[in-house]
């Protein structure tokens, strides 16, 4: 498989619970993420992925009502010390939405917004430099490099989810979180993301969450199955397509559920 | 299991596994009217088994394309995608055990052209073994029984052992009656064929296995038959 079980954990979650005041969320959940895989998570709506999710870049500490309690480290240190820097946390773990949105802004600022918040370039040389290299790496390059001035809401749906995927790897994460990247984009777009996602893979870590059960099955090489705020299941995405062990894993991917 | 939400979907898997069942029950039938035919020297009966060979191979066509359809349309994962694909190859498994009955028919009617001879038995007693086993070998896919599969699995051995000795039996009789070679060369090549359903029954609860649990079944197997046996 893609990952050797001896290293260590890139992200590691032990007993994570949430509750959303006296919604109890997500359930003592235990989940290892392995630096270059991308790991998928299923399950029905409402059964706790993107809460999950916004527990590893601390989104939900801006949920009022959200309490999460557990342990989830980030190569080893602990995301919810009382040390962390959320702004510098989220440098690390990048975070892709459903609806692609970019910022009022030209195609170039979209990206070049966040190393210029973590002062990441000297001059415009470098920034230059990290802006075409984010756009390359996110094979949006060739169709923009001649508006770079235009307004990011001017590209395709597709375009923009690109977009958005440069501007969250201009910063160097090493994580990329995706919360249903692409149900908001046509097959051939998806096609794409999809193929990016693969890429991205090399250099970075990516956890998504995803509807479609063929693009967890696509683009991941672990899959957890959520449901009603408990990780049922978790194995490579073949054993999970193949021979899932859970019942309920199985129920849901073959669509004989509830 | 419980049912799809999508219910077409729960209906073409079941209309799946009763064509399988049914190419089963044509290949078994192919198989016990060809031994009829060569045990009464029924030539009438062996012409008409040849000829029903076609139906076996059209339910095979028809599975293919079946199958080909349900993996394009309903994209099938687990316990649905390995029915499917397990249809796909005991259709190919089944398709080849009624070949080798048509070809047992087809030597049968050559063996009524000369004279009866003994060993003859021995062959009928080979395929009556073989007979069992495939019988219940579809008894296990129509049930999802896979311990009745391993069974068969292991009773492979037991028509290894029976088929050299048949061997043997066959060699000793021409040598003693060379008049007999002609026959006893056909009765040879029918054991051999017969052996050969033996085998695709054992393939068939390999699949079988694979198709209820989700793993290979492990272990090896004794293979074919030893020493001159070719
Ligand atoms: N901000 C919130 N306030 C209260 N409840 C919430 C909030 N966000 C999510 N929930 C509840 O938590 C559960 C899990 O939601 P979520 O993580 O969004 O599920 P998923 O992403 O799997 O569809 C749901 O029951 C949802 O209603
Ligand atoms: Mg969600």
């Amino acid at each position: 498989m893609s990952h050797s079980p001896s290293l260590p954990a890139k992200v590691r979650a032990r007993d994570i619970n949430v509750h959303y005041g006296d919604k109890h969320a997500l359930k003592h959940v235990d989940l290892d993420i392995h630096a270059h895989e991308v790991v998928a998570l299923i399950g029905p709506s409402g059964c706790g992925k993107s809460t999950f999710l916004r527990c590893i870049n601390r989104m939900n500490d801006q949920v009022d009502s959200a309490r999460v309690t557990g342990l989830l480290t980030l190569d080893g240190d602990d995301i919810y010390d009382r040390a962390v820097d959320v702004v510098q946390l989220r440098a690390r773990v990048g975070m892709v939405f459903q609806k692609p949105n970019p910022f009022p802004k030209s195609i170039f600022d979209n990206v070049a917004y966040g190393p210029r918040i973590h002062g990441m370039a000297r001059d415009q040389a470098e920034l230059d430099e990290i802006v075409m290299t984010s756009l390359e790496r996110a094979g949006l390059l060739a169709e923009v490099r001649d508006r770079l001035d235009e307004p990011g809401t001017s590209l395709s749906g597709g375009q923009q989810q690109r977009l958005c995927i440069a501007r969250a790897i201009a910063v160097s994460p090493e994580l990329i979180l995706m919360d249903e990247p692409c149900s908001a984009l046509d097959p051939i777009a998806t096609a794409r993301v999809e193929e990016l996602i693969d890429e991205l893979r090399e250099n970075f870590t990516i956890v998504i969450v995803t509807h479609s059960m063929q693009q967890a099955a696509r683009v991941s090489q672990r899959t957890a199955f959520f449901h009603l705020g408990e990780l049922v299941e978790v194995g490579d995405t073949e054993q999970i397509f193949t021979n899932p062990q859970h019942p309920l894993t199985q129920g849901y991917i073959t669509g004989r559920f509830g | 299991m419980s049912e799809h939400t999508v219910k077409s979907f729960d209906e073409e898997l079941s209309h799946l596994s009763n064509t399988i069942a049914r190419m089963g029950g044509l290949a078994e039938a192919q198989l016990g009217a060809a031994l009829q035919a060569l045990g009464n020297r029924d030539s009438d009966l062996a012409v008409r088994v040849v000829a029903a060979d076609a139906q076996v191979d059209e339910l095979e066509q028809e599975v293919q394309h079946f199958t080909v359809r349900l993996l394009a349309l309903r994209q099938p994962v687990a316990a649905d995608l390995r029915q499917i694909v397990a249809a796909l190859k005991i259709a190919s498994e089944l398709e080849r055990i009624a070949d080798y009955a048509a070809n047992v028919a087809k030597r049968a009617l050559v063996l009524n052209q000369q004279a009866a001879v003994k060993p003859v038995g021995a062959v009928i007693n080979l395929a009556r073994l073989v007979q069992s086993i495939l019988k219940d070998i579809m008894d296990a896919y129509v049930e999802q029984d896979v311990d009745k599969a391993i069974g068969v699995w292991n009773r492979d051995e037991e028509v290894d052992d029976l088929y050299t000795g048949l061997f043997r039996e066959l060699i000793t009789y021409m040598m003693e009656d060379p008049r007999t070679i002609t026959a006893c060369t056909h009765l040879m090549f029918m054991a051999k064929n017969i052996e050969r359903i033996g085998d695709h029954a054992t393939n068939i609860a390999e699949t079988l296995h694979f198709l209820v649990v989700g793993t290979p079944l492990k272990g090896s197997r004794p293979k074919g038959p030893s020493v001159e046996a070719p």
